[in-house]
Formats: structure tokens, sequence, C-alpha cells
């Protein structure tokens, strides 16, 4: 690849003239040595089961083999046909839809990891409601994944994307950098542009800690792609408002990596901490135990 | 770069739990199985880390379990793979390991073939986020492996000119070498090499090589 920071990314992308989504294609192909329309081709699988994962997450039982959890994408869905919702129809679309991903991914269904298994509610959730909502092709959501790839490319050489080694941030927090990032690109926000909304996203998730009770990529994973979908469109939202964010997103994006190094073990994907060490948490861990 | 390209990001398909604990401990027991040529008679897998303190939740156990079985990422028998291993008469342990580990999310994985008392493939593999891998040791021999690319390894005797020759029939057939790790136990003792390389590598070179003084074992991974 030939970037590193996302300050570059911008710059290349900008220099070739084309959106971040389209240049990563380029980047792809040349690093693989594969034709384009091939690297196009298996995102375009990617995305198949990503639709078919908000499909499963809306109409199958997703009741996961703990017990914990499943079926709360169809009751955000039921409540916001109700025309109930306090976030309104788009926004609970993107988090129904997240959720149900999430949940098809704690009941062992088939997911794309985006950047990881337990936060591949959050891309997909804020894609396929923006692809309805805005009449985007296929196509044009498959270039949005190359960005989101793109994004996370940095992210992830530069930080780091797993919670054993950086917290929850390193997961949920990327994805919804990843999420505001390629939603700015699909909705024609300049490639720096949509940098600014990584930064103004990862901010938002700085610190957050990795506490799966049980072990499992279930409490409070699910909800966590929920919120990050919503996460993801205000902050896409205040960078195609012009919102920039004044520290630079690579500079975020250290802090990521430094705040993460800092992290005890006890709140890296260990259950020795956080949500897993309470009261319930260990009193669930107990009966899985047992069980 | 500990992430080489878009799909390392977007991807692996998997079902879930955990990419980390599920995808990648599928994919780490997929690679030692391939590393190691067969179906194991036995496997000790041992857990250290994160993946010792969640891998009943995770899934860690079956997947590298179903990866051992050569089942892929997405495979959908992979919570399965525990009944599938004790069908077929394979012998399966788990521990969890304490003391020194490379990476939060380590495990081990020593293969037996049939009747051997002592397990003849030994494989340390970490998983590093998103489904991605990276072995760490194979028999001892410190290596850095992805199994995203063409993987060759090679056990062999320490001598001058042993990296040489190898690297120059690669070249002969127009094969770059992306990485490459080279260790020995001790001087004019055991060796390995571990390629990763750009391009595929044919059966005819696989025989070359295999002929080649020196060279013990050959192990190709596509
Ligand atoms: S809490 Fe941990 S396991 Fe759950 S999504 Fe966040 S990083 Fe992943």
């Amino acid at each position: 690849m030939n970037f590193r920071t996302l300050k570059e990314l911008a710059e290349k992308a900008e220099q070739s003239g084309l959106s971040i989504g389209r240049y990563m294609v380029q980047e792809q192909s040349q690093e693989s040595g594969k034709a384009p329309e091939e690297e196009f081709a298996q995102m375009a699988s990617y995305f198949e089961v990503m639709k078919e994962a908000v499909r499963r997450g809306l109409t199958e039982d997703t009741t996961s083999p703990s017990g914990l959890t499943g079926q709360d994408a169809k009751r955000v869905m039921a409540y916001r046909d109700k025309r109930a919702s306090l976030l309104g129809e788009d926004a609970s679309l993107a988090m129904a839809y997240a959720l149900a991903v999430s949940e098809v991914n704690a009941s062992m269904g088939r997911i794309i990891a985006t950047p990881t298994a337990g936060s591949c509610g959050i891309i997909p959730g804020v894609l396929i409601s923006c692809q309805e909502r805005f009449g985007w092709s296929d196509e044009q959501m498959v270039e949005g994944l190359f960005a989101a790839g793109a994004i996370g490319y940095v992210i992830a050489n530069n930080s780091f994307v797993s919670g054993a080694e950086g917290g929850c941030q390193a997961e949920v927090g990327s994805a919804i950098g990843m999420a505001a990032g390629a939603l700015a690109d699909l909705r024609g926000a300049s490639p720096a542009q949509a940098v600014h909304a990584v930064g103004l996203a990862l901010k938002n998730s700085l610190g957050l800690v990795c506490d799966p009770v049980g072990g499992l990529v279930e409490v409070p994973c699910i909800v966590r792609n929920g919120f990050g979908a919503v996460t993801a469109l205000a902050a896409a939202d205040m960078a195609l408002a012009g919102v920039r964010s004044v520290i630079p997103s690579d500079e975020v994006v250290q802090v990521m990596l430094e705040v993460g190094t800092a992290m005890p073990e006890s709140l890296r994907e260990t259950a020795k901490g956080g949500l897993a060490q309470t009261p319930t948490g260990r009193k669930i861990m107990k009966e899985l135990l047992e069980k | 770069m500990r992430f080489k390209d878009v799909f390392s990001i977007i991807g692996p398909a998997m079902v879930g739990p955990s990419s980390s604990h599920t995808a990648g401990a599928a994919r780490i027991g997929r690679l030692a199985r391939q590393l190691f040529g067969a179906m194991p008679a036995r496997a000790d897998v041992i857990f250290y880390g994160s993946f010792a303190a969640t891998y009943i939740g995770h899934g860690t156990y079956s997947a590298i379990v179903g990866g051992l079985l050569d089942m892929e990422t997405d495979d959908i028998r992979l919570p399965d793979s525990l009944r599938i291993a004790a069908e077929a008469g394979i012998l399966v342990e788990v521990q969890t390991g304490k003391g020194l580990f490379p990476h939060p999310n380590t495990a081990e994985l020593r293969l037996y073939r049939e009747h051997e008392e002592e397990p003849s493939f030994t494989i340390v593999g970490t998983s590093i986020g998103g489904g991605n891998i990276e072995i760490v040791s194979v028999d001892g021999f410190k290596v850095k492996l992805t199994g995203q690319y063409p993987t060759l390894v090679i056990w062999h005797t320490d001598s001058p000119g042993m990296i040489a020759e190898v690297t120059r029939l690669l070249q002969e057939e127009g094969i770059n070498i992306g990485y490459m790790s080279v260790d020995r136990k001790n001087r004019s003792g055991q060796a390995m090499m571990a390629i990763e390389t750009d391009q595929a590598i044919s059966a005819e070179l696989l025989e070359k090589l295999n002929g080649y003084p020196g060279i013990q074992a050959i192990r190709l991974v596509k």
C-alpha cells in the first residue's frame, strides 16, 4: 500500500482524483497482483454475506447458545415501525440492522469481520440502511467497503484492532471510525473531510474497555454495535457539515494506541474486569460454567 | 505492516462469535494441519492469555480443532468440530498454560502421528485481531508466518550456502520472496527456513528442493 497514515491516504486519493473507496480498489489490486475486478468481486461477495446477515437477524431466531442475548434487533424494528423512535426512522434502522448482524454473530451464524466479529454489525448496519435510504447501487456499497477497509488498514497498522490488545476502542471504536469515514466518502465528502469523520468518531470511543460477560461476544458487545451505528452516522454528519477534528485523525489513532497499551490486562478481553466482574456478570459466568 | 491488505480488515467471512478467538483460532489450527501435512492422531492444545481466559465462551477450542480438521473460517461445521474429531478417532486434549507468551491471544499445538508417544510437531500461533494470525514458532524454531501467501517451510542442516541455494532456485523460477525467517538450534545443527512468496511454487521446484542434500523435510502451504 502506498500510504501509512490517514493524511497520506487522503492526499493520495485527492491527487488521483478518486474517492477513498475507488482509490483503495486500485491499491488493493496493486498489492495483490490481481485484477481490480477480481478484488471487487471478492468484496461484493462479502457484501452479500452482510445483507444476508441483516435479513437473518431480523427474521430468524437469534437466541445465542448461552441464552443471554438474541431477538433485540426485532424488538427495535417493531418499535421503529410504530414510528415511536426518538432517534427517527433512519438512525433507528441503522441501529436495528447493526444489532441484527451482531446477534447473528453471537448465535454462531455467518458474518464478515469488520474489522472484527465483535464489531461486525456497525459497518453493515450503516451501509445497508443508507443504501435503502439513498438508493445507492451495490457497486457503490462495495466501494464504501473498500473505503472502510482503507481506513481500518491505517488504524490496524498504527494501533490495533483487537480487544485483547487494545480494549473495545480498538474493535467497536475502529469500526465506528471506519463506518463514519466510508459514509462521508459515499456522500461525496472530500477525502480530507472523510478523514475528519474518522478522527471525530475515534475520539468518542477512546478508552472503551473490553469486558465481555462470561467471555462471550454478547454483553456488552451487541448493544455497543447498535450504539456504534448511530455514532457513525453522527460523526459523518458532523464532518459533512464542515466540523473538523482539531486533533488530526492520525494523532487520535496514536492516542488509541497509548490508551490501549496502558489498559490493564483485566480490561482487555480476559473477562477479569469491568462488566464481566460485576455481581451479575460473575453470576452469569458461574452459571455458564456449570452448564 | 502487520495487516497486509483490505481483506485483513474487511473479512474474513466467518462463523461467529469472535474474529480473534474463533476465526483466528481456526486459521492457526488449519495452518498447523497444513504444515504437519496430515490429519493428526492426537493433538494437545495449550491456550495462553486471553485465549486461556475465554476459550470456552468464544468457541476457541472447537475452532482450533475445526482448523485441524481442515475447516475454513466460514465452515458452518466449526461449532461441531469436537464431535467430528471424536468420531474420526482423533484424541484432543486442552490445557491452559502459564508463564511467558508472545501475545495475549496465543495457542500452542502439539501434534502426534499414529502410535507416537511424543509429539512430532509443535507450533505456536498468535491471533492478532480481525481473524489475522501470526505463527511465531514451528518445532521450536522462530518464524513469522501469516498464512496469507504461498508458504514454504524447510527443515535443513545449518551449513554455508544453504540459504543461497534455496533462494537461487526460487529466483530461477521468478519467485519473489515477501518475507523470510531463518533460525537454527545451534551452529551446524538443525535449522529452519520459513519463506512467504508472492508467486505459487510449482511441483517441479518442490521436487528439486526435496532432493537437495542437507534438506530433511519441506512443507508447502498454498
Ligand atoms: S467488549 Fe471486547 S469482545 Fe466485545 S466487542 Fe468490545 S472488544 Fe469485542
